[in-house]
């Protein structure tokens, strides 16, 4: 199963998210948040180093998908990427999509056997999700 | 005037010292900067990246190569610098890091070498930032240019080759305030980051120069 890493500058929101998606996707999938810097627990910010060691934690043959905040999430995912050795970063993708939505969708999609490209298609779709 | 043609890497190691220096000095003035398009952070993050950097230093034996001291800074800044500055210092410092692995001394050229690698580190991680973006790559870019000018000639030394590029990064830096941010969270205020000299280009200015002033110093001129 595809693996998904939530990162966001906020450790609180991160973790809220996955909190959210395990809440309403219960089939065993595999997310890991990261946000917050370590050095600093009141300050808001974004860590590669810990960003690499959530890709490996949920790392799966089939892939790992991130959904990050913005800014400096997706340059923190960007590094991360390319810390890991050729073999896993080439099955590592980082999605253009809302943080919330996107990695909800991701985890649908994941959770049902979807590969790498469909999560991320799945999750960056979740930007065109009507609510009203 | 005695002529130094090097960087040891003893004088890297008191560099980064001094850059640490220089940031903590400059903390509330790139705050500020960052206050106006960003979002207020950049010199209390700058001196928290900066101020482990140098503990990580001090725990490194003192006969390091410079590749160890620039990978040690690196991972610092990654660790703790925790907005946007610390992916992109971060990479600028370990993209050095892997050109001069094992050296204990750079000349003209391998400064060249060791920014121009840390420039491609810098525009990769940004995704592919430009010049004219209103980005730390405005201050480092000239000031790459004009290095890679001083090592091909043989009449420039290094201190004169520092000071060009302390210059044009100075250049570039001011070169920002008119500019419309393309990269970062200051890209959102679109028209309104007019006006505004961007953090980041001058937080790379100030790394830049310190290079210089530390050479100036060590060559007694002034
Ligand atoms: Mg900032």
């Amino acid at each position: 199963m595809v693996g998904i890493v939530i990162i966001s500058h906020s450790k609180k929101l991160a973790e809220g998210v996955k909190e959210l998606v395990l809440q309403m996707v219960r089939e065993g999938v595999k997310i890991e948040a990261v946000g917050g810097v370590a050095a600093d627990p009141k300050a808001l910010g974004t860590d590669p180093l810990r960003v690499k060691e959530a890709i490996e934690k949920v790392f799966d043959e089939k892939g790992v998908l991130i959904v990050g905040d913005f800014g400096s999430a997706i340059l923190s995912a960007r590094v991360a990427l390319k810390m890991l050795p050729e073999e896993k970063r080439k099955l590592v993708a980082i999605a253009n999509a809302p943080l919330v939505e996107g990695a909800f969708a991701a985890a649908v999609e994941a959770s049902t056997g979807g590969d790498l490209e469909s999560v991320k298609e799945a999750a960056e779709e979740a930007r065109n999700l009507k609510k009203i | 005037m005695s002529d130094i043609n090097v960087l040891t890497s003893q004088d890297v190691y008191e560099i980064i010292f001094r850059i640490f220096d220089v940031i903590k000095e400059n903390e509330k003035y790139l705050t500020d900067l960052d206050a106006a398009i960003g979002d207020a952070d950049h010199g209390i993050n700058m001196t928290r990246g900066f101020k482990l950097a140098t503990e990580r230093l001090k725990e490194l034996n003192p006969s390091s190569d410079v590749g160890t001291i620039f990978n040690t800074v690196g991972m610092a800044l990654l660790e703790t610098v925790g907005g946007a500055a610390g992916p992109l210092y971060g990479m600028w410092f370990m993209n050095m890091a892997q050109v001069v692995m094992g050296k204990s001394e750079l000349d003209k050229k391998t400064i060249a070498e060791i920014l121009e690698a840390g420039l491609k580190g810098v525009q990769d991680i940004g995704g592919g930032t430009q010049p004219g973006e209103k980005t730390m790559v405005d201050a480092i870019y000239p000031a790459l240019e004009e290095l890679k000018k001083a090592a091909e000639d043989e009449s420039v030394s290094l201190l004169e080759a520092l000071r060009r590029a302390a210059e044009a990064a100075e250049k570039g830096m001011k070169a920002t305030i008119p500019m419309i941010a393309k990269r970062g969270r200051a890209s959102y205020l679109g028209e309104r980051s007019r006006g505004h000299q961007d953090p980041g280009a001058t937080s790379s200015y100030l790394i830049i120069k310190t290079f210089y002033d530390y050479l100036k110093e060590k060559t007694g001129q002034s």
